[in-house]
């Protein structure tokens, strides 16, 4: 298996692109902090025992008035930096990973459905992810955030940011996959194995999921990795507005939106440095979806 | 045609029927009026009486009839935090975000097309890769941190440009507070707009880029420069034209994603739209000016995709065909 997947083109064309292989590298590392935060971690920067206000807004280690112990520095409330990011990276990537695979499969079950069924099912469906697509996600997110948090009160709605926010990112972006999934479906429908299938009598339900559903995934593929990203930017936008995670429990975008009071009085650290390792995630997740459509687009072949 | 249109417009009612059932529901649901209106000292029945004349026991679909009808003529409910009617205040703070979107409009359409067209034609030059390059780097800076960057070098180090708020506005006509009378109000709204373009920007640069390399491969450009055309001429005639019209719906649907952007802009830079306004709303529980806000983006959201999709079946038949069952 590991022999044959080293000598596979797809390993070849990887290796020879070096910005592949850079964000990918970049992203192992990202994702091994975020699993390992509690590891990698200088302090539990939630336990309130370990955080002490007199380190607050000590500046990184580097400048002249920084701390050994903080190498990236404190925030307002003393946490050091450093380890906030890792659990904040941890937090964005649950979300970001939840989100799309609650996507995938509202997206995957109606786009196998409408494709497969055709006629009025079809035109219904994708009359719906059109509309549900031109309100952008980011749009239907913060409007049920909003509507949400005033219907919880903001303390509640603390409790449920996380399954909440899982949802309506979720919910909200299904259409991208149900579009694609159609499109691959109706191609595969019109195949001889599918004939085959329905021939020896099986029932809909298996031929939809057993036999065209694996040969729809390549695309599925594709736009999971850009979704991914999407995903994670959509979480820090609602954080940032104060729609999404609590300050308690942040994500990358409470972190930068919790330094955002202390940015202009001169404390650029608490916003900078969780703000470079979201650009990064995004950043590293997207090159990385980038060479996956070029791999995987046989029209493409790059000049 | 007419059936096109027809059942284009019957979507948008049917869409923005599910826009008045969602901020009916939050209107019925959240907060009390009479509570409001009353305070709390004061009996139960009393409150009942005041329930019945408000019309607060009618059945909901009454209410909710009642709602709509209001809605359409322009009454949305009164902000309690601004003591002044919600469509009111909407329609004030309505000019500030349209001159932001209006600012970072031209730089996306000013930029976009010469960058797109250039990183088309000499894909290899090092320059086009670098544009390639930042684009997509821009892609994946939300538009919040672009904003954060941009204050903290021009506002906080540089001292160039001010940072929040619309400064020193003066009226181009009545109900319309401008940006665009004086160089000091001007000022105000570079940064904004330079922070809600960087998303559209990149997007844009890489599907004119892309819409143009495809054109520039069609037999009847080739046959263009085998003709001897000029080849500026040849490129802005000729190919640049048939990009447009991918490019122009994309832009219209893009609408909604914009205006998710200019809450994120309006609430790093406190400027004083619609946005701002929202989030301000979120955070004070108003009920009403968030239900208002709702209805009012989701119609004029409602419209402008309409009116894209009009024009976009009426400019190129095969849409409306194919829609066509």
């Amino acid at each position: 298996m590991w022999q044959k997947f080293k000598e596979s083109y797809f390993w070849y064309s990887f290796r020879r692109d070096p910005v592949a292989v850079g964000s990918f590298i970049v992203l192992l590392i990202l994702i091994t902090m975020a699993v390992l935060a509690p590891v990698f971690a200088s302090q539990n920067p939630y336990d309130g025992s370990a955080i002490d206000l007199m380190d607050a807004e000590t500046p990184p280690m580097w400048t002249p008035d920084g701390m050994d112990a903080f190498w990236l520095g404190t925030d307002a409330q003393g946490r050091d930096i450093w380890s906030t990011i890792l659990y904040g990276t941890r937090i964005s990537l649950l979300i970001g990973l939840g989100a799309v695979a609650l996507q995938s499969f509202l997206g995957i079950i109606v786009g196998l459905t409408a494709g497969y069924k055709g006629g009025r099912v079809d035109s219904f469906l994708m009359r719906v992810a059109d509309v549900q697509l031109s309100f952008s996600s980011y749009m239907v997110a913060i409007f049920f955030g909003a509507i949400l948090q005033a219907a919880l009160g903001v303390a509640r709605y603390a409790d449920v940011a996380v399954p909440f926010l899982i949802f309506v990112i979720g919910f909200s972006e299904w259409p991208q996959y149900a579009r694609t999934v159609r499109a691959s479906v109706l191609a595969e429908k019109k195949k001889e194995y599918v004939e085959a299938a329905r021939v020896i009598g099986l029932r809909p339900m298996r031929i939809m999921f057993r036999h065209i559903l694996p040969n729809t995934l390549t695309p599925v593929l594709v736009i999971s990795t850009v979704q991914v990203a999407n995903a994670v930017m959509s979480e820090a936008a609602l954080s940032f507005l104060g729609l999404g995670m609590p300050v308690n429990q942040p994500s990358l975008g409470s972190l930068i939106k919790s330094g955002f009071a202390y940015f202009m009085s001169g404390s650029w650290w608490i916003t900078l440095f969780p703000g470079l390792v979201l650009v990064l995630l995004v950043l590293s997740i997207n090159l990385l979806g980038d060479w996956l459509r070029d791999f995987l687009n046989p029209k493409l072949y790059k000049d | 045609m007419f059936a096109f249109i027809v059942r284009r417009v019957a979507q948008a009612l049917i869409v923005m029927f599910v826009i008045s059932i969602i901020g009916f529901g939050i209107k019925y649901s959240f907060g009390d009026p009479v509570r409001e209106m009353v305070g709390i000292n004061v009996s139960a029945a009393e409150r009942e009486a005041y329930r019945d004349q408000l019309g607060l026991n009618d059945p909901i679909l009454v209410q909710w009839v009642r709602f709509v009808k209001k809605a359409v003529h322009g009454d949305l409910g009164r902000s309690f935090f601004y003591r002044k009617p919600a469509t009111e205040v909407i329609l004030k703070k309505a000019p500030a975000t349209l001159e932001l979107v209006f600012a970072s409009a031209l730089l996306v359409i000013f930029l976009s097309v010469p960058i797109g067209i250039y990183a088309a034609v000499k894909p290899r030059s090092w320059l086009a890769r670098l544009f390639m390059g930042a684009s997509i780097v821009g892609v994946s800076i939300p538009v919040f941190l672009t904003a954060l960057l941009l204050i903290y070098v021009f506002a906080v180090e540089l001292h160039w440009l001010p940072s929040y708020g619309r400064g020193p506005t003066s009226l181009l006509f009545p109900g319309w507070e401008s940006n665009f009378t004086s160089w000091k109000a001007f000022r105000h709204i570079i940064l904004p707009s330079i922070a809600l373009s960087s998303i559209m920007l990149p997007l844009f640069i890489r599907l004119i880029r892309a819409e143009m390399v495809e054109v520039l491969q069609t037999e009847y450009v080739k046959f263009a420069h085998a003709k001897g055309l000029n080849p500026t001429r040849v490129l802005m005639v000729h190919a640049f034209k048939n990009t447009l019209l991918p490019v122009i719906t994309v832009g219209g649907v893009q609408l909604g994603i914009m205006i998710a952007y200019t809450i994120l802009t309006e609430t790093v830079f406190q400027w004083q739209g619609m946005g701002f306004m929202f989030i301000e709303a979120v955070e004070r529980s108003d009920t009403a000016l968030l239900v208002a806000y709702l209805v009012f983006v989701g119609v004029l959201f409602v419209i402008v995709n309409t009116v894209v999709d009009v024009i976009y079946g009426l400019v190129n038949p095969m849409v409306r065909v194919s829609g066509r069952k």
